[in-house]
């Protein structure tokens, strides 16, 4: 973009800025904030809600300062009479359009609605009542999002989310007039459409009108009932994002106080699904080597190139959309949903519990995680291999609800078993973090050697471009595996399924020769999950991803086959890779599903 | 009485079309251009921009593709003007196309209709057949389409037209970009009213000159109306702009007009006691061409409330003002009926319907207290009781 300055007046006050800057973004780069909720950094310009409208000197009509670039000469009032009037009736209206019960909603207090009716001090009474007694029936279809259009103040942020970062378009805007409204193919439940769970759109509604299922309640009751065992597993992704709760800068590095909450709420044992990263770095990885074996030494036709199989979203996104590439995803279930039979099998007999009177709990920066935990398959112990998933947003309203002082907590350290965990797990939570993970080991187990990149941070892989690609040259590798010798491994890296629907048209159109594809369903990997604190936007996803990378470096194991857990895993139970009870235990299948 | 209305035939007036459009292939854009905004032309559907600078921006853009799109999407109550245009002089309408195709350097030309009016579609292919070759024969690259309108009222408005023509949903764009730089498939777009585009014809038949000469200096030229509600000559008729409304009561009144709805659902409404000083035209009230009249047998609240009702549908429903806001006033003018309300609540509306007008986001939601504002001032006492 060209960058001719542009000179203009905020409330008096020049200012001069590049050509194509906003009223908006000029007027907070004099510190005058103008409330918005249509507006996401994320997503395109929209200019719906108008509650951004500002004055124009000499304009007879407001103007939506988040849709409206600045000209030469511009003079802005953010607050004149005008303004303050016509924004406390936008409010008004939202409001009245609006089942405000706030004090049982889950949004209270961190609600962008809530905020500027606060600001305004704007009762919900001015106007009529107008919300529909049918729309406040929650739609509760989903394990993973409850629909609420009570509380939908049609800004469609989520449409926006849906079609622009997933390109899924689940939710689309019917109707008009008094009936617009956000809505599904044939106002289906959510549960019954192309829907992946993602939650990318719980992210960037303002309000409470899409939330996860949450299941908060339930995990208090068997955390109370003394019956019962539990033990919680956290994300890699959880660690970097929960101190956002609690007031702290996002990628602020909290896993001990994270653990010791988790241990104040009640849970017998907290547990690390980095285990099962590295787990399935080793399984995921063998099974990538096997492949090309097959495709290599045994000419045999295999589904290549492999694709991960760790994001749920991404998971069912491919069932609906790309079925015919089904073959392709590795059959490793996610770490998630590895640990659970784990737990329930290996780790119950070490401690001496009988898994029926074991609860598996995650915490999760992901709400596809819990329609993933529901799925039918997901049963390898014998029993439900994970019990409950909550969200990262969902531990932290524990963690408050209970009277927690987080800030103050001193870090503690992981249980045993099942707590150990490397460098390369804790890179699963941003993208590329699952190849780069993959490849630390798979490298070194070829070729003896550690892959050649500075202090074993595999920098192609990693940032924030939409679909990244690399290779890696194998050479001089180990006799057992010298069909590899001289082999350019061409691996590639999508993250936000309208990126991964990109990389897929390529594959599907044989335009991209790749053996191995990692993708992540929601923008920026697990750090940007569906479940993890709002706000979220670029800046934030950023420092996430440095605080999962600083983590890495502090590990004193950084590789995943060196996890001491995992060999013994190997050792005393999973006896190899891809053998028989990893296969009963810790892969599945997948299904096609319809298109709508 | 002296009758002072004056009728006028430009728009339905046979002329060798083809001959007009042969003479100004010969002239260059800048020419053609200059003629239109030399006459005063301003659009007639409503909003009156200067036909010749839409022209004028539409042909100072760069770009491989331009579009001209004649909006036939005319869906204010009480307009039918269009359909009678696009019914008897066809080829008059194509050709503005063509000399619209012209002046900004556009090769292709749609024709966006009305839902309602697809029973045209059978002429109008017929028709176009014919002039696409027409202008073949001529070597003027300049081919006219039609697309059907799903019939959203919304979708009158420029952006929202190009919207449902790209296949997307009828809503309004943000403007900045305008039309003429981003339109249809993101390209400079000249989008005119069918009426505006025979008038540019008849302005490069007979010269600017002609054209001045008729209406005010705000409003030059004449205008079709479409003539409704109590009156003994509903119709349609091309008279010159600038009359008093008292003057047009006198010619198609019937004798008891109270009030006259000038501009359809989203204009004003005049009462008895206005008529004398009020004017049609861009000086005084602005119309898109529908004028209704009501004599004392007519409820001013029905009216009113059949109206608000229109708008609560009509409303694409992405903005808050004009969502919400209509579905307010009309709740709320009902309120106040039943006694709900107490009468102050319709200051609290009115309130309320001034931010529709500056804070909606298209025409729709800011026209809104046009008829909202003018019924209540004028006929309060039939609202409340
Ligand atoms: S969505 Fe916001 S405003 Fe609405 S009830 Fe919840 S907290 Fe209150
Ligand atoms: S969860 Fe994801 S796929 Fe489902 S509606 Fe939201 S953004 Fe779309
Ligand atoms: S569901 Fe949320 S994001 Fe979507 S339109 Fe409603 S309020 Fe906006
Ligand atoms: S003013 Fe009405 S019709 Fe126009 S964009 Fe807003 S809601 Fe849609």
């Amino acid at each position: 973009m060209s960058k001719y300055k542009v000179n203009l007046k905020i409330n008096n006050i020049p200012i001069s800025v590049d050509e194509g800057t906003t009223i908006l973004e000029a007027a907070r780069k004099l510190n005058f904030n103008i409330p918005t909720l249509c507006h996401h950094d994320d997503l395109c310009v929209a200019g719906n809600c108008r509650v951004c409208v500002v004055e124009q000197k000499g304009a007879r009509l407001l103007t939506a300062s988040c849709a409206t670039p600045v000209s030469e000469g511009m003079e802005i009032l953010t607050n004149s009479m005008k303004v303050r009037q016509a924004r406390k009736h936008i409010v008004e209206l939202l409001l009245a359009e609006h089942n405000a019960d706030c004090t049982k909603c889950f949004k209270n207090g961190s609600c962008e609605l809530q905020d500027i009716s606060n600001e305004y001090r704007i009762g919900t009474h001015v106007f009529l009542d107008l919300v529909k007694e049918k729309d406040k029936i929650q739609d509760i279809s989903s394990p993973s999002i409850v629909k609420d259009d009570s509380k939908c103040i049609r800004c469609q942020r989520c449409v926006r989310t849906c079609s622009q970062l997933q390109a899924v378009s689940a939710l689309a805007v019917t109707r008009k007039g008094n009936h617009m409204r956000v809505s599904t193919f044939l106002d289906k439940p959510m549960n019954d459409v192309v829907c992946t769970n993602c939650g990318q759109c719980i992210n960037r509604c303002p309000t409470a009108a899409l939330t996860e299922r949450s299941y908060i309640d339930q995990v208090f009751d068997v955390i109370y009932d003394p019956s019962k065992f539990v033990v919680v597993q956290t994300a890699p992704a959880t660690r970097v994002a929960i101190g956002e709760e609690f007031g702290l800068e996002p990628g602020t590095r909290v896993t001990g106080k994270m653990v010791a909450a988790l241990r104040r709420l009640g849970f017998d044992k907290v547990l690390d699904t980095d285990f099962t990263a590295d787990l399935t770095i080793i399984e995921e990885g063998n099974e990538l080597l096997s492949r090309l074996k097959q495709a290599l030494v045994d000419g045999k036709e295999v589904a290549l190139p492999m694709m991960t199989s760790c994001s749920p979203g991404w998971i069912k996104f491919q069932e609906h959309l790309y079925p015919e590439f089904l073959g392709n995803l590795s059959t490793c279930k996610s770490p998630q949903q590895m640990f659970g039979p784990l737990a329930k099998t290996y780790y119950a007999e070490k401690v001496n519990k009988n898994p029926a009177d074991m609860i598996v709990v995650s915490i999760m920066p992901c709400t596809a995680k819990k329609f993933e935990a529901e799925r039918p398959e997901m049963r390898g112990s014998g029993y439900k291999d994970v019990d409950f998933v909550l969200t990262t947003r969902e531990m932290g309203m524990m963690i408050r609800q209970a009277g927690i002082d987080f800030n103050k907590l001193q870090p503690e350290g992981y249980d045993r078993i099942l707590g150990e965990s490397t460098g390369a797990a804790v890179i699963f939570g941003a993208t590329g973090g699952v190849m780069e993970a993959a490849l630390r080991s798979a490298y070194e187990i070829v070729t003896g050697r550690e892959v050649p990149f500075g202090n074993l941070n595999i920098k192609p892989v990693r940032g924030m471009e939409g679909v990244k690609e690399a290779a890696i040259k194998i050479k001089d590798v180990k006799p057992e595996w010298k069909f590899l010798e001289g082999v350019e491994l061409k691996v590639a890296i999508a993250h936000g399924l309208a990126n991964a629907k990109v990389l897929m048209d390529r594959v599907k159109e044989g335009k991209a020769d790749f053996h191995f594809i990692e993708v992540m369903a929601c923008p920026s990997g697990c750090i940007g999950g569906g479940g993890q604190p709002i706000p979220t936007n670029m800046e934030i996803r950023k420092k996430r991803a440095s605080g999962i990378y600083d983590e890495d470096e502090q590990m004193v194991i950084r590789k995943s086959h060196e996890n001491p857990e995992v060999i013994e895993l190997y050792d005393k139970f999973l006896h190899e890779p891809l053998g028989h009870r990893s296969h009963d235990l810790l892969h599945t299948h997948y299904y096609p599903r319809k298109r709508h | 009485m002296e009758n002072k209305i004056k009728k006028v035939d430009l728009i339905f007036e046979k002329v060798d079309q083809l001959a007009i459009l042969d003479k100004s292939f010969k002239r260059s854009s800048d020419e053609i251009i200059l003629d239109v905004i030399d006459s005063g032309l301003r659009g007639r559907g409503g909003a009156g921009f200067p036909t010749g600078l839409k022209w004028k921006f539409a042909r100072n853009e760069e770009s491989d593709q331009k579009y001209v799109i004649c909006n036939a999407d005319e869906g204010e109550p009480g307009t039918f003007k269009d359909r009678e245009i696009l019914t008897q002089v066809p080829e008059k309408v194509l050709a503005g196309m063509a000399l619209c195709g012209k002046a900004i350097g556009a090769t292709e030309g749609y024709i966006y209709l009305r839902a309602e009016y697809n029973f045209l579609l059978p002429m109008l292919h017929e028709k176009m057949r014919e002039f696409n070759q027409q202008m073949k024969d001529r070597n003027f690259e300049f081919t006219v389409f039609v697309r059907s309108g799903s019939g959203a009222y919304v979708c009158g408005e420029e952006t929202a037209l190009m919207e449902s023509m790209e296949g997307h949903r009828g809503e309004p764009r943000n403007k900045p970009p305008f039309p003429t730089q981003r339109g249809y498939l993101g390209k400079p777009t000249s989008i005119n009213n069918v009426e505006t585009l025979v008038f540019a014809l008849m302005i490069a038949n007979y010269g600017p000159q002609t054209f001045k000469e008729l209406g005010t200096f705000d409003s030059r030229g004449s205008k079709v109306f479409s003539i409704a509600g109590d009156t003994p000559k509903a119709g349609i008729y091309e008279l010159e702009l600038g009359m008093s409304l008292e003057d047009f009561v006198n010619e198609f009144g019937d004798g008891d007009t109270k009030a006259v709805q000038v501009g359809g659902a989203s204009g004003f409404c005049v009462a008895r006691k206005h008529f004398k000083e009020t004017l049609i035209g861009f000086e005084g009230i602005p119309t898109g061409g529908s004028m209704m009249l009501f004599n004392s047998s007519r409820s001013m609240y029905n009216i009113l409330h059949d109206y608000l009702e229109f708008f609560e549908e009509e409303s694409c429903g992405q903005c808050t003002p004009c969502r919400v806001g209509c579905q307010q006033l009309l709740k709320g003018i009902e309120a106040v009926k039943r006694g709900n309300k107490s009468p102050a609540y319709l200051e609290t509306l009115q309130k309320l319907s001034d931010t529709m007008r500056i804070a909606s986001k298209c025409g729709l939601g800011q026209s809104v207290g046009n008829p909202f504002n003018s019924i209540i001032n004028n006929f309060r006492e039939e609202i409340i009781y």
